[in-house]
């Protein structure tokens, strides 16, 4: 067979190479149906944004409300514990961003940048270490302690200490009434 | 598999077949007449003990996937349902569970028997990854199915275990625009099918949980095929040099492994039959809750030793990237273990540095059990528990990449027997 052994591209090796190509373009076209059905599906993201009532929650209290399958935590806080979190100094906080979705990304964890009004920390009750739920009014600083790996965080629900990385997601908010929020 | 075939067709019609389809010619040449070290003790009997795990898992869990129910609302009853009304479906939901943690107790000895013996080294390289593989498609299998019942314990299991991802944000955090979520968010939330974990998690867990144990039976096949191209090494470390070194495996092992057999069985048992809840965890008793996450989470316990190196390390990233390392060291032993000699019989110094490693995967294990706040009190002084655990990671760490290598190569072996037959039957009788 002397066409094989030719150094100029032949008939066949354009049509191997061809062939090949077209295989390895369709097995990857093919594959992503299989990879994309896992991901959150329509019906899970319509349920997308929540409207909510706060006025029954107390001075010191806090209630707990279901966003996206996730647990939002609404904390009405004390004179104190306002203090407590506007006092604390951007030296001790080992995330030093907001982590707050209605605001720029690099805008720094300041009280302020925390929340909207300095009564109502409204932030996602998930660690964000491995997921577990933080448990209120527990830990050294005064805020809350989770029980999985014991990740300690404020009362702006900032990272203090512990194997977290990030303070507490602020979800993206809006107060559409004196108690009434819109969240998502 | 391999060498050559002692089969001879009976009859006309194993002839025939043997002509178009030698199975039978392959059942026997690797059950019957296959030649095995005639030195092989009980830590041999292992794999044929795996193998017997394998179809306890396979049939009790077909049988009880014909009343389990994978949705939120539904699987916590339809579980107790098997328990309570299906007959006897309380054995075989404790025959189920009780079994993954003796398949773990026995994949463990397996290991550790391997390591002693260097059964990793050349020429078994293949069939040791082959291994490591199989525990790794192990634990992803007994993961999902201690989500299955939907406890408490199953939900947060799901929970902790599906973040390890997350913290793949710290290399990518944003995929997108700065407010989308990084990478390791992304793969989370394909793997939950949605914010949280939930239905959509459940049931595809479900499914995967079924199709796994299938993959670990084709993985055996091919780890039996790269055991019976070099054959088994055995507890002199030593090559097989000729047919008075080995016994055909039928009946010497076969009667053997079965009589090892009958002895796991009657623990297995035991747990069945009066401790059914032993190793279980009383929160999984309570339904999955999503708002609140039980206040002392701990892991089944053959995972605890890699949930206390976790825990050990205070950043997010470093501490999964230890926990993920200690499995993938494993790949490397055939090539850490640098020493001439592969029994740990004729090798003084490595022997201890092994029993100090058996030791440190027990006390990780106790460790991981703990509480992440506990403390020793030794005599007076308070000990953080963490302490320990991280010497404990340290070594284990150092055992592989560290003390492997440079034991091979500092240390004097023993000398060995001239061949497997002269150690068993003494000298003069195997130059016969
Ligand atoms: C490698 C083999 C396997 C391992 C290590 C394994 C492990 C487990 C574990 C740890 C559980 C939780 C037990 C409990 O607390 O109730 C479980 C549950 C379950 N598994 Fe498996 N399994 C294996 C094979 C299978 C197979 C082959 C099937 C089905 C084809 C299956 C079906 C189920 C079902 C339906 C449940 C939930 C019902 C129950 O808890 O009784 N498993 N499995
Ligand atoms: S999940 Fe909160 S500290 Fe680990």
């Amino acid at each position: 067979m002397a066409t094989t052994n030719t150094a100029e591209p032949t008939r066949r090796d354009f049509i191997h190479i061809a062939t090949g190509t077209v295989a390895a373009v369709g097995v990857g076209l093919a594959a992503w149906p299989f990879i994309d059905q896992m991901n959150p599906s329509s019906a899970v993201l319509a349920l997308s944004s929540v409207e909510i009532d706060i006025g029954s929650v107390q001075e010191g209290q806090q209630s707990v409300f279901m966003w996206r399958s996730k647990p939002v935590f609404v904390r009405r806080r004390t004179k104190k514990e306002i203090a407590e979190a506007e006092a604390v100094s951007m030296n001790d906080l080992p995330d030093k961003l907001a982590r707050n979705l209605n605001l720029p990304e690099d805008a720094p964890a300041t009280d302020k940048n925390r929340i909207e009004k300095p009564e109502w920390l409204v932030v996602i009750g998930i660690c964000t270490h491995l997921g577990c739920i933080p448990l209120n009014n527990q830990g050294e600083f005064g805020g809350y302690l989770c029980p999985c790996h014991g990740s300690q965080y404020d009362t702006a629900g900032r990272i203090r200490k512990g194997p977290a990385p990030e303070n507490l997601a602020v979800p993206p908010y809006a107060f559409i009434g004196p108690t009434k929020l819109k969240i998502g | 598999m391999s060498g050559n075939s002692t089969y001879e067709p009976k009859n006309g019609l194993s002839r025939w077949l043997d002509a178009r389809l030698p199975i039978m010619r392959l059942a026997h040449d690797t059950m019957s007449t296959f030649p095995t070290p005639r030195n092989l003790n009980v830590w041999y009997t292992f794999g044929g003990i795996l193998t017997f795990c394998l179809g306890v898992q396979i049939v009790t869990g077909i049988v009880l996937a014909m009343h389990y129910t994978p949705t939120a609302a539904a699987a916590f009853d339809s579980v107790e349902n098997i328990r309570r009304e299906v007959n006897y479906g309380w054995l075989l939901n404790f025959i189920h569970s009780n079994g993954a943690s003796m398949f773990f107790l026995a994949v463990y000895l397996h290991m550790f028997r391997g390591l002693y013996y260097g059964s990793s080294k050349a020429p078994r390289e293949v069939l040791w990854i082959l291994g490591v593989i199989i525990y790794v498609v192990m634990v992803a299998t007994a993961f999902l199915g201690y989500v299955l019942p939907w406890g408490q314990m199953s939900f947060w299991a799901a929970t902790v275990i599906t973040n390890l991802f997350t913290s793949l944000d710290q290399i990518i955090p944003h995929l997108g625009g700065a407010h989308d979520p990084g990478l390791g968010t992304t793969i989370t939330q394909w793997l939950w099918g949605g914010f949280a974990v939930g239905d959509p998690t459940l049931n595809r867990f479900f499914s995967l949980h079924y199709l796994l144990p299938f993959v670990i039976a084709g993985l055996v096949v091919l780890h039996i095929w790269a055991l019976h191209v070099p054959g088994n090494n055995n507890p002199l470390g030593i090559d097989v040099k000729g047919p008075q070194d080995t016994v055909p495996f039928h009946p010497y092992y076969t009667v053997k492994d079965g009589f090892y057999l009958c002895l796991f069985v009657i623990l297995f048992a035991f747990l069945v039959f009066f401790a059914p809840d032993f190793v279980g965890n009383p929160d999984n008793y309570t339904t999955a809750n999503p708002l609140v996450t039980p206040p002392h989470i701990v892991p089944e316990w053959y995972l605890l030793p890699f949930y206390a190196m976790l825990r050990s390390i205070p950043q997010k990233l470093v501490g999964v990237l230890v926990l993920f390392g200690a499995i993938a060291t494993l790949l490397f032993v055939p090539w850490l273990d640098t020493s001439r000699v592969r029994s740990m019989r004729f090798r003084p110094m490595m022997k201890q540095f092994f029993w100090i490693f058996v030791a440190d995967c027990i006390l990780l294990g106790y460790l991981g059990s703990q509480e992440p706040q506990a403390v020793w009190h030794l005599g007076g002084v308070d000990m953080p528990l963490l302490w320990p655990a991280r010497i404990g990671t340290l070594y284990y760490f150092a055992f592989f990449w560290v003390i492997m290598p440079v034991i091979g190569l500092i240390e004097t072996p023993r000398p060995r027997p001239d061949s497997i037959a002269a150690s068993v039957l003494g000298n003069a009788q195997a130059a016969e």
